[in-house]
């Protein structure tokens, strides 16, 4: 009699624990499936993304690829050194700078070409120049999957940048964590928790009625939970955009994308 | 600047309709939102679209603060004889920003 209803507990303990088994054990690839936002988009606002015309972020895409081509004086252009274009390259960022040993993100390397080879200002954050050529690189890995590389020189920012993703924050006392990983796919306010993932970044958000990066994205989040935000560029953000990629690695870049 | 997207078809049969889209980047702000001090965001949005088609006009629109920011016009006409198409967005403030495309009508 012990023995059946010790054998019936034991059982119920194994179907309680098999569907979460996954990702408590996989903290840092805790889905079976990557899923892209683009997956909880309805229908039409699929299309729009698509749709390389319509899609509004190509606006800053074009915009990208005029000021990529233009010199300045005597400066070069990127397209001097990047004469082929860069397909591919924004599948590995954040990377580390080689020069500075610093972590880069897409934005950075930019402004650090900028700085370095052409003798010129750095962009602000957010600004459309910035956006434009970031998102004008970005489009030119549509469709690659994500490969950064964690290791090296890189392995202490993933680290921070992991327990940026870890650590609860914010009146709401939440971590990326508790919503990205543990509740994705669960509802919101409304709408559906994404597994967190860069891959559409810079994306035209419907809410800010504009393209933004990931890092205003990151903000917004904060923001969410009542945390105090950090600042764009901060380095911590940065390394949290690599342990976000890192978990997301194999998953295609689509943007500009559309995100609500 | 403004970005601005045209998808125009470089031919057409005399008598076809055709398809003419047209994409700005433009705030369209409402005038309705506020800062995040509180102050009142002034109201900045395109208040007219036009279209002529070999000088004449073809398609024309008011916009109003419910647009959303860069908006995109999708219309109809019917080719007629090779011409300029010349899209332009007037602002509140006068601003104008104009692109054009040839069409040729075979």
């Amino acid at each position: 009699m012990t023995n059946k209803i010790a054998w019936v507990l034991a059982m119920v303990l194994v179907s309680a624990c098999t569907p979460a088994d996954h990702r408590e054990n996989n903290l840092d690839a805790p889905f079976e499936r990557l899923q892209s936002g683009y997956d909880l988009l309805t229908p039409e606002t699929q299309a729009l993304q698509d749709d390389t015309f319509s899609n509004p972020g190509y606006l800053w895409v074009d915009r990208g690829a005029a000021l990529f081509g233009a010199g300045h004086g005597y400066t070069p252009s990127c397209a001097s050194c990047h004469a082929s274009g860069l397909i591919g390259a924004a599948a590995s960022y954040p990377a580390i700078d080689t020069a500075t040993g610093q972590l880069l993100n897409l934005e950075g390397r930019i402004n650090t070409c900028r700085e370095r080879h052409q003798n010129l200002p750095a962009l602000e954050h957010e600004s459309d120049d910035l956006l434009a050529l970031t998102v004008y690189v970005a489009n030119q890995s549509r469709g690659v999957p994500l490969s950064v590389d964690t290791g090296g020189a890189a392995a202490a920012h993933y680290a921070n940048g992991r327990d940026y993703f870890f650590t609860r924050r914010g009146q709401f006392n939440l971590s990326c964590h508790q919503c990205h990983d543990q509740n994705a796919g669960m509802r919101l306010r409304g709408d559906t928790i994404s597994q967190g993932h860069g891959n559409g970044f810079p994306a035209y958000r419907l809410e800010w009625q504009t393209l933004g990066s990931l890092q205003r994205r990151i903000r917004d989040c904060d923001t969410g939970v009542r945390a105090e935000p950090l600042s764009l560029g901060n380095q911590t953000y940065v390394d949290l955009e690599l342990y976000l990629n890192a978990r997301a690695n194999g998953l295609e870049i689509e943007s500009p994308a559309i995100r609500r | 600047m403004a970005s601005i997207r045209l998808s125009v078809p470089p031919t057409a049969k005399r008598g076809d309709v055709i398809e003419l889209k047209a994409l700005i980047q433009h705030p369209m702000e409402s005038g309705y939102r506020r800062g995040s001090r509180g102050e009142a965001i002034p109201r900045n949005i395109i208040t007219r679209f036009e279209c002529l088609y070999d000088g004449e006009r073809v398609f024309a629109a008011d916009f109003q603060p419910g647009i959303a920011a860069d908006p995109f016009l999708t219309f109809h006409t019917r080719a007629t004889q090779s011409g300029m198409l010349v899209f332009r967005w007037t602002d509140e403030h006068g601003e104008s920003w104009q692109e054009t495309a040839m069409l040729m009508v075979t």
